[in-house]
């Protein structure tokens, strides 16, 4: 059995699973966010009194962080009273930041668990060595009664990246190389693990930006072995014990993909879809409005670190927004304490409240038709930000900055060179 | 459970649920609101030209995307009859189901049919019958689990029913 299917196995109690089974699973945590209200009144329309356990469901306000509506406010005070009826253990209100980022930080996320969120982004967890999965309010409902949901095992899919990346390539340029080259459909109701040599040695927020965008190939979920950089961050922040759960030698994965990307340049996806995908070279050099660094795909201390790495001492182009979100309350006060936010204040950038941002075209940096925008979030759908006229250019943060730079899309090794020839000239 | 007979409506791979269902209205509740958007950031005019009943049919990967059930909400309240897709995003899919709304999968279906073809629809078979052309189609069957859901109705009545039998 895989790794993955040893985990279903466990939380359904079997000694065995197979691919195409359908298991129901006991799940070990689970979490909405606030664009579902639904699941509160889905709770109570099919008799939920009290939740399954109170230690093991929590509510993250994040999309609506703040409320930019009345609407928005009114759902978030329905869900405050359901929160604080319940008991519920762990509540992250509009000052917490992005659920994915928020619930490691809090040490809820551990190897082997089953976590189930409102949101598809949740195989970002497979980093951690967890079985993430993203359902809707329905599902979710079920689950804050019984503390269970079926399953049906999948397919499991390996795709191996070996390598070191060159200087000034990311994780994030990493999987949008992997999205493009086999579509955003090529794992739909599958799971993909990532494995090779690159996984083994990344850190933390890497594994979790790979991860993360498994989903925009259609995963189910998504699994890296923890390393030693995972426990340690997870032991950081946990009791609880756990095991690492190994897939077995002879199993056989339904699909196989071998990537290298010690040649790999920064790789942006072009509108409207996450595999419309070409290395920076051949991107348009197309005028930039807004530039968005942020998200549970691009909001974590490195991605801060490397837009300072850009625009320290410098200004950003005078035509172009470059909004900055740190992903969390803990990743915003860490940028605070290195110094980063005063530098990205000099350099033009605006501040947003940890959270979702613009990223679902909610509120905080939405586009006017025509409008361009590059950013280190996960999706460029016809307007997923604003306007369906406004056109969405998925890059890396250190793209994503030096673009801000330049007031236009540009490949980010330069902006990167160039500081760091003016940093040893200063020596 | 009934024939479904409808106009179509087709469009192309990856209508995402923020084409299904745009960001910005997603903090909408009532459901009628909520039916109003449906398809907007695919088709502005799907809601003023489409009549109950009638039947879209996608590409690969239909409902890729955020989890939002809203996707799912705005279809049944605007009375869309179902949803034929070469494939479904999975979330999406599981929605569909749960909320009773039928989805059915058949691959090359945007080649066999073209927007304003009268189609009726067998879920249980996983037929589709063009009755502008003629022909008939066979999509996939669903699965027994899956149907025990839509045959209650989706899986809140089953979940009560379940729950009261415990009783």
């Amino acid at each position: 059995m895989h790794a993955i299917e040893k985990i279903l196995a466990r939380a359904a109690g079997h000694d065995y699973v197979s691919t195409g089974e359908i298991v129901k699973v006991k799940v070990d945590f689970a979490e909405v966010n606030d664009l579902y209200l639904q699941t509160i009144y889905s709770f109570y329309e099919i008799g939920g009194k009290k939740v399954w356990d109170k230690d093991k469901l929590c509510f993250v306000f994040d999309h609506y962080a703040p409320t930019p509506t009345i609407k928005a406010a009114q759902n978030h005070k329905e869900m405050r009273k359901f929160v604080e009826e319940q008991g519920l253990t762990h509540h992250f209100d509009v000052n917490a930041g992005v659920c994915h980022q928020v619930m490691p930080e809090a040490g809820v996320v551990w190897p082997g668990m089953i976590l189930v969120a409102t949101d598809s982004h949740t195989t970002t967890h497979g980093a951690f060595g967890a079985f993430g999965t993203g359902v809707g309010a329905t599902d979710m409902a079920i689950i804050m009664i019984s503390g269970e949901i079926w399953f049906r095992v999948p397919e499991i899919i390996n795709i191996e990246i070996n390598g070191k990346p060159q200087f000034g390539v990311m994780a994030k340029d990493v999987i949008l190389h992997i999205l493009g080259k086999l579509g955003s459909d090529v794992a739909v109701y599958k799971a993909i693990e990532f494995t090779g040599t690159y996984v083994e040695e990344l850190d933390v927020s890497e594994r979790m930006v790979i991860c993360n965008m498994a989903v925009e190939m259609g995963a189910k979920t998504s699994y890296m072995k923890p390393n030693q950089k995972v426990l340690d961050y997870v032991k950081g922040r946990t009791e609880k014990n756990f095991d690492i759960l190994e897939t077995d030698s002879d199993f056989v994965y339904t699909e196989n993909y071998i990537f290298d990307i010690n040649e790999l340049t920064p790789q942006v996806a072009m509108p409207h879809s996450v595999d419309n995908v070409v290395s920076i070279e051949f991107a348009p050099k197309i005028k930039i409005n807004q530039a968005l660094i942020g998200t549970c795909t691009g909001g974590r201390i490195d991605d801060i670190a490397m837009a300072v790495k850009i625009l320290k001492g410098k200004k950003i182009n005078s035509s172009t927004r470059l909004i900055i979100i740190p992903a969390s309350k803990e990743v915003f006060l860490k940028a605070t304490q290195l110094g980063y936010i005063e530098e990205l204040i000099k350099a033009g950038a605006t501040f947003s409240s940890p959270g979702c941002g613009p990223c679902l075209g909610a509120h905080e940096g939405i586009l006017a038709p025509g409008e361009v925008c590059v950013t280190a979030s996960n999706r460029n759908f016809p307007g997923r930000m604003g306007s369906p006229e406004a056109l969405i250019y998925l890059g890396s943060p250190a793209t994503v900055a030096a673009s801000a730079l330049k007031g236009e899309l540009v490949d980010p090794r330069f902006s990167l060179k160039e500081a760091y020839n003016n940093e040893t000239n200063i020596r | 459970m009934k024939l479904i007979l409808g106009k179509a409506f087709k469009y192309g791979n990856n209508i995402d649920t923020d084409q299904i269902y745009p960001g910005r209205y997603l903090d909408m509740v009532d459901v009628k609101e909520i039916a109003k958007h449906c398809m907007e950031g695919v088709d502005e005019m799907f809601v003023t030209n489409s009549k109950p009943g009638d039947i879209i049919v996608g590409g690969k990967n239909f409902g890729c995307g955020s989890s939002r059930e809203h996707a799912v909400i705005t279809l049944i309240n605007a009375e869309v009859g179902a949803i034929v897709a070469e494939s479904f995003g999975r979330i999406f899919y599981r929605n569909a189901i749960n909320l009773g709304l039928p989805v059915l999968v058949c691959p090359d279906i945007t080649k066999k049919i073209k927007t304003g073809d009268i189609l009726e629809l067998n879920i249980l078979e996983g037929h589709i019958f063009n009755k502008t052309d003629g022909n008939l189609i066979k999509g996939e069957k669903i699965s027994d689990y899956i149907m025990e859901i839509i045959e209650n109705g989706g899986i809140k009545p089953l979940f009560k029913k379940i729950t009261s039998n415990k009783d």
